[in-house]
């Protein structure tokens, strides 16, 4: 019998990504109308869509309806689901952070909450693409808004430099990931995941197959930026204005792995042992080399980038597992990642303004007793970061590892244990800065950013409250992760 | 279940550090006050404690349970025994002493201070009660942070590099011990169906030898390094020297003191095979360190280091007496714990007192202070005599107690220890009369004045509770016998089976 559902539209899976892209249309319409003098109302706007979107996919998550849409080529399962949820929070509270940002700059708000938004919609299809032309579509959709995006700042060289080199190394992986889906065509006859994965149940890892899955890896490498094809992340987060770069830290990051674990674990999980090694060797070089070369950094926020390379490490643990758990703890922790970098890259902002970005770990000196809030919930993140107990961040390694472990891979998790400690180092560091060392600047934050200061508030809340009580959203990632296939 | 105690005892002094938070930084006095009776609610409760503990009886009182995080099978566990409740009783007394020896040596950020003072006790109270092994890892990792905080922003002029010592050393334990959680955690799933972190789980696991003694790694590293055992004490002399006075009694009084807990309660009956293993390698390096650390001392000529050394010394014997494995030694031990407990936060406190007054910490700065200031000579002296082990005084009851039940398991090693006491005697006694005796040469000596009533206030409690464990040690150990004797039990019978 053929499954009928397979052939109707069953517009609801779309829903989350499709608000998304309407009120993008809207910020951008609304903003040529008003010739750019709007600004918080854009961001209102943003805000309310994002949430919006973000209800429905919760929404969408209780009910459970039929997954299957526009012929199968998307699907609306929790998994997805899961991931708009997480997407709209990250850029809900982006948008939040960069209200006071955009106006201190200044940058043009219009195009900013509609790169944002469209970005944001083309994650939502790649979190939800179940075919692997859709899944190149809507990478595109997200990749191109965040170029333009990196390069907003356009007077400064750095942001410029960033955009090119993002446009250039992610042109390139486009390409790699083409040619791979090119070959799984060659080898299946479809690029409808579910097809894959029958196709290589039945006939096994034929050459094309191996091909494909190899050139497709390389494009998914480039987007989390695992090693060797990370050489573009420092660089990049670096030059973006930082607003940006959380935006990138957080979702890309999740949007990307939300794709590669599931055309991994969904089409190609029968031949898991095929890339599991690989994998593992690729989380264990991107743990230590992020790691390690982030102990050398004295920006603070190209110590975050060395540390986002090295936490995509982390996350990777879940996919060697190629459990149900190891899935979920992906899940989990790129969740709880997701809060604890908007919130230590808001308190980047927080201590930064316009010429004085305040990146310098040097400038941070005597931070915490000036700004308790603002110390405080950087300690907070820092130690969520390193994996501290009772923050997220130890809850989320906690999972990873025992996933780990419980596939078997004990060598794997005491090096990503190990890789913890080191990054302990550095993250200890910003509060040796911030509470111990003498500076010879006095750096004091900008007054009166409210919307910036709530971002933190949020962020902390989550980090502690996930830490402290993981067992809810836990549940939730098994469940939604329970729901790829 | 009724009132939950000991959720009450732990989580009391974090609320506390969460209201002193919230209080103005102004005027000092009022946070300093404010911290005192924060300090003392646990005191309070803890006495309540003591007093619906019963004795006589091996396993687990109090307890309280509650889900945690079900899918992991982690439970919110308390429960204290014969092992934990005179830990337990020792970080509520000495946290209010030290506060009140704070008073006048934490002048800059005085709120801070005190708040992660508190916090820190909430970490060491919960790592003390805690059934299960991942709370008691979430405790075990929140002593860290305030730690760091209080050696790293109140501590002397090399402060960040001692703080982050100290972080790094006992991260890379813990870390590793966490691995050997997960691993144990995993275990109970493979023999169960579920996965499970409550202690009694793990008690009833079936590992093999070599699994045993991996894990037994995993977790005597990083119990090890917080003793400090033996090589692993690198960190102790800097981590001392730079904290301030209410840092390094804490340090020494109680954080210390988790290491050779954790021993007893988690390394030695989760892995009897490995414990028989690894035994006489252990009890090498206490005797090492016992030596070593007794010969360092004898030539500090810093008051604080030759105090900091001296506990090296002194935390060997407590590690023979564990290893030793008999009743008797291992009883030893866990008074000793409290006796190292108060007789070293005590010399800590008087080098503190005297540092406020000369700031010099060498001992070639003083002499002759028995004319000048001679009540705080008298307490120095008792305190002393306490750590040199003088019959009458705590310390003697442990290191006999160790001694005597040491020798019939490890003659040689027990001897070489012997040889410790005396050097414990000959350094302490050494430095006693270099800085009290003799003639005032030092000008600056004279002038000084005597203990102050709040320092009064902070020596008389140590000095009596010396004493008391000193003459009458008997309803400390009736107390703490039972749950040592089970504890043991799991240890003898497959040590013996390995053996034949």
């Amino acid at each position: 019998m053929i499954d009928t559902s397979a052939f109707t539209t069953n517009w609801p899976v779309a829903l989350p990504g499709l608000v998304v892209a309407a009120v993008a249309m809207l910020v951008m319409s609304v903003d040529a109308v008003m010739r750019g003098r709007e600004r918080d109302g854009l961001a209102v706007v943003s805000i309310l869509g994002l949430g919006g979107a973000g209800a429905v996919a919760a929404w969408l998550w209780v009910a459970a309806g039929d997954p299957a849409g526009f012929h199968d080529t998307l699907r609306g399962d929790r998994y997805a689901l899961f991931f708009a949820a997480l997407l709209c929070v990250g850029s809900l509270l982006t948008v939040l952070m960069s209200i006071d940002y955009l106006r201190e700059q200044p940058l043009p708000a219009g195009e900013y909450h509609a790169l944002v938004l469209l970005s944001t919609s083309g994650m939502i299809f790649l979190a939800a693409a179940n075919d692997l032309i859709v899944l190149f579509l809507a990478l595109e959709i997200m990749s191109v808004a965040v170029y333009v995006l990196s390069g907003l700042l356009r007077r400064e060289v750095r942001s410029t430099e960033a955009a090119l080199k993002y446009f250039l190394l992610g042109a390139f992986a486009s390409g790699f990931l083409l040619y791979g889906i090119a070959f799984f065509y060659g080898a299946a006859a479809s690029t409808r995941l579910d097809l894959i994965a029958a196709s290589v149940a039945r006939d096994g890892l034929r050459p094309f197959v191996l091909l494909g899955m190899a050139l497709v890896l390389v494009g998914f490498c480039f987007k989390v930026a695992l090693i060797p094809f990370h050489v573009w992340t420092p660089d990049v987060y670096e030059g973006a204005p930082t607003a940006v770069t959380a935006f990138m830290a957080v979702g890309v990051k999740a949007a990307a792995f939300a794709a590669f674990a599931r055309v991994f674990m969904a089409a190609l999980g029968t031949v898991a042992p095929s890339w599991t090694g690989l994998l593992w060797v690729l989380a264990a070089l991107t743990m230590t080399v992020g790691n390690v070369t982030a102990v050398r950094q004295r920006s603070v926020k190209r110590m975050l980038a060395y540390s986002s390379i090295a936490h995509a490490g982390y996350a990777v643990l879940g996919l060697v597992a190629a459990t149900k758990d190891g899935g979920a703890a992906l899940l989990f922790y790129l969740a709880v990642y997701a809060f604890m970098t908007l919130g230590a890259f808001a308190v980047l902002i927080a201590l930064g303004r316009r010429g004085e970005p305040g990146e310098d770990l040097a400038d941070w000196a005597g931070v915490g007793f000036r700004h308790p809030v603002l110390g405080l919930s950087m300690a907070v993140f820092m130690l969520s970061l390193a994996g501290v107990p009772p923050t997220a961040g130890f809850a989320g390694k906690f999972y990873l590892f025992s996933a780990a472990i419980d596939a078997g891979y004990v060598g794997l998790a005491v090096i990503g244990v190990l890789n913890s400690l080191i990054s302990v180092y550095y993250y200890l560091g910003v509060l040796v800065a911030m509470y111990m060392a003498d500076g010879t600047r006095v750096v004091t934050a900008p007054s009166s950013r409210p919307y910036l200061l709530a971002t933190i508030l949020v962020t902390v809340v989550a980090t502690l409250a996930i830490g402290i009580l993981p067992a809810g959203p836990m549940q939730l990632a098994r469940l939604s992760f329970l729901s790829l296939r | 279940m009724g009132l939950p105690l000991l959720t009450l005892i732990v989580f009391s002094p974090l609320v506390g550090a969460v209201l002193l938070a919230l209080l103005p930084r102004e005027p000092a006095s009022g946070v300093r006050r404010a911290a005192l009776v924060f300090a003392l609610v646990p005191v309070v409760l803890s006495g309540w404690m003591l007093a619906r503990f019963k004795a006589g009886v091996a396993d687990f009182q109090l307890v309280e349970r509650a889900a945690w995080i079900p899918q992991w099978g982690i439970e919110y566990r308390l429960g204290v025994d014969g092992v934990s409740l005179f830990l337990v009783l020792l970080t509520t007394v000495l946290t209010p002493i030290v506060v009140l020896a704070s008073w006048g040596d934490i002048q800059r950020r005085v709120k801070e201070f005190f708040a992660f003072l508190l916090v820190l006790e909430t970490g060491m109270l919960g790592t003390l009660v805690a059934t299960d092994l991942f709370l008691f890892y979430v405790f075990w990792e929140l002593m860290l942070v305030p730690m760091y905080f209080l050696i790293g922003v109140w501590g002397g002029p090399r402060r960040i590099y001692a703080a982050l010592k100290f972080v790094l050393f006992t991260m890379v334990g813990s870390l590793l011990m966490l691995v050997a959680i997960l691993y144990c955690a995993w275990h109970v799933k493979t023999e169960t169906g579920t996965f499970g972190f409550a202690y009694d789980r793990f008690l009833g696991l079936h590992l093999s030898a070599r699994e045993q003694l991996l894990l037994f790694a995993g977790f005597a590293l990083a119990f090890a390094i917080k003793v400090p055992l033996f090589p692993f004490h690198t960190w102790l002399p800097d981590a001392h020297v730079e904290a301030p006075t209410g840092g390094s009694v804490i340090l020494a009084g109680v954080l210390l003191k988790m290491g050779t807990y954790g021993f007893l309660r988690f390394a030695l009956p989760l892995f009897p095979l490995a414990v028989a293993e690894a035994a006489p390698v252990i009890v090498a390096l206490a005797v090492a360190g016992i030596v070593y650390g007794a010969l360092v001392a004898t030539v500090q000529p810093d008051l604080k280091k030759l105090v900091a050394y001296s506990s090296v010394s002194h935390l060997g014997f407590v590690m023979l007496g564990l290893f030793a494995l008999t009743p008797t030694a291992v009883a030893g031990s866990v008074y000793q714990m409290l006796n190292h407990g108060l007789s070293t936060g005590g010399l800590f406190l008087l080098v503190g007192m005297i540092y406020e007054r000369r700031h010099t910490r060498r001992i070639a700065d003083f002499g002759g202070l028995w004319t000048s200031i001679p009540v705080f000579a008298a307490f120095f002296l008792v305190i002393m005599l306490a750590s040199v082990g003088l019959p009458g005084l705590n310390g003697f009851v442990g290191e006999f107690l160790i001694l005597l039940g040491a020798f019939g398991r490890w003659p040689w090693a027990t001897a070489c220890a012997t040889s410790g006491v005396i050097l414990g005697a000959l350094y302490l006694l050494w430095m006693y009369e270099r800085v009290i005796f003799g003639p005032l040469v030092h000008e600056e000596n004279a002038r000084l004045h005597d203990l102050t009533g709040r320092e009064l206030a902070v020596l008389v409690p140590i000095v009596a509770l010396c004493l008391l464990m000193g003459l009458y040690p008997a309803p400390f150990l009736t107390r703490m016998q039972p749950s040592i004797d089970r504890i043991l039990a799991r240890v003898e019978a497959p040590a013996v089976v390995a053996r034949r």
